[in-house]
């Protein structure tokens, strides 16, 4: 497989979504090449970086006001 | 925000089909949604501490579609429907995700990237990359980011995503794909 066809691969390769005999000759082209590789690690750390665009604290009040429709929706159940 | 999901009302649009339908969530196999049928306190303020970030962020993505989609309603009444019609046409999901005059004839890299390793954590994980990450993930397609907030940012699995929006596997791979490499595209011009 050539470069350009291996990065198109790349999410399916994380996901696990490629054949046994895809992934053979991925892990292959993967081993020999440094381009492919420091893209598949690019990928992954765009992953992580948007995971981390997450990190954002719920409003004290909001947090109160769902706590209380918590307890109010258990004490009715 | 998570509440939303244990009430029956929509809080999208209802003329967006590609919403989430929040009956998914009816056959829960989060272990915090387990938790939460047994009435655990605690477990329901794990669940809206995880889910708050991500139920944002989506709320303020779906606002701001529908702004922008009333914009264009708006648009096409004062008749400059010509341009916004163009620009759909040519706006698709298809093509490579890498530019390919990266590649040599021999369709290897000519022009390879770097892995970043020279990178110091401080900057890479900086507020500044952060923003810079937030700001590529608005710039997405409504569709690519829909996807990519659901998987890498509330971290949900490609089957749960697939069920909550009722698009298909390689649907969803595809706009995950996409989203994810214009994600790293932005990072690839502001680090390297
Ligand atoms: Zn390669």
């Amino acid at each position: 497989m050539t470069c350009k066809e291996i990065v198109e691969l790349m999410t399916d390769y994380l996901d696990g979504f490629l054949s046994p005999s895809r992934r053979a000759k991925f892990e292959q082209h993967i081993s020999g090449c440094d381009g492919c590789r420091a893209y598949l690690t690019q990928l992954k750390t765009a992953r992580m970086l948007i995971g981390r665009t997450a990190a954002e604290p719920v409003p004290e009040p909001l947090k109160a006001e769902l706590m209380n429709a918590f307890r109010y929706w258990k004490a009715a159940s | 925000m998570s509440v939303l999901l244990f009430s029956h009302q929509t809080p999208w649009p209802e003329d967006r089909p590609t919403y989430p339908d929040p009956r998914v969530v009816r056959d829960p196999i989060d272990p915090d949604l387990e938790a939460l049928r047994s009435a655990d306190e605690a477990a329901f303020e794990a669940l809206i501490t995880r889910l708050h970030g991500p139920m944002m962020r989506l709320a303020m993505t779906y606002l701001r579609d529908r702004a922008a989609a009333e914009d264009a309603v708006r648009a096409r009444r004062r008749k400059e429907s010509r341009i916004l019609t163009f620009t759909s046409l040519f706006r698709r999901d298809g093509g490579p995700t890498v530019d390919p005059s990266r590649f040599g004839a021999d369709r290897m890299w000519s022009s390879p990237p770097d892995s970043w390793t020279n990178v110091p954590e401080s900057r890479l994980l900086g507020r500044e990359t952060i923003d810079r990450v937030r700001a590529a993930i608005d710039d997405l397609s409504p569709k690519q980011r829909e996807v990519v907030i659901l998987r890498d940012v509330a971290g949900l699995d490609a089957d749960e995503v697939c069920g909550l929006l009722s698009i298909s596997p390689a649907n969803q791979r595809v706009r995950l794909h996409r989203g994810r490499a214009s994600v790293r595209k932005s990072l690839e011009d502001y680090l390297t």
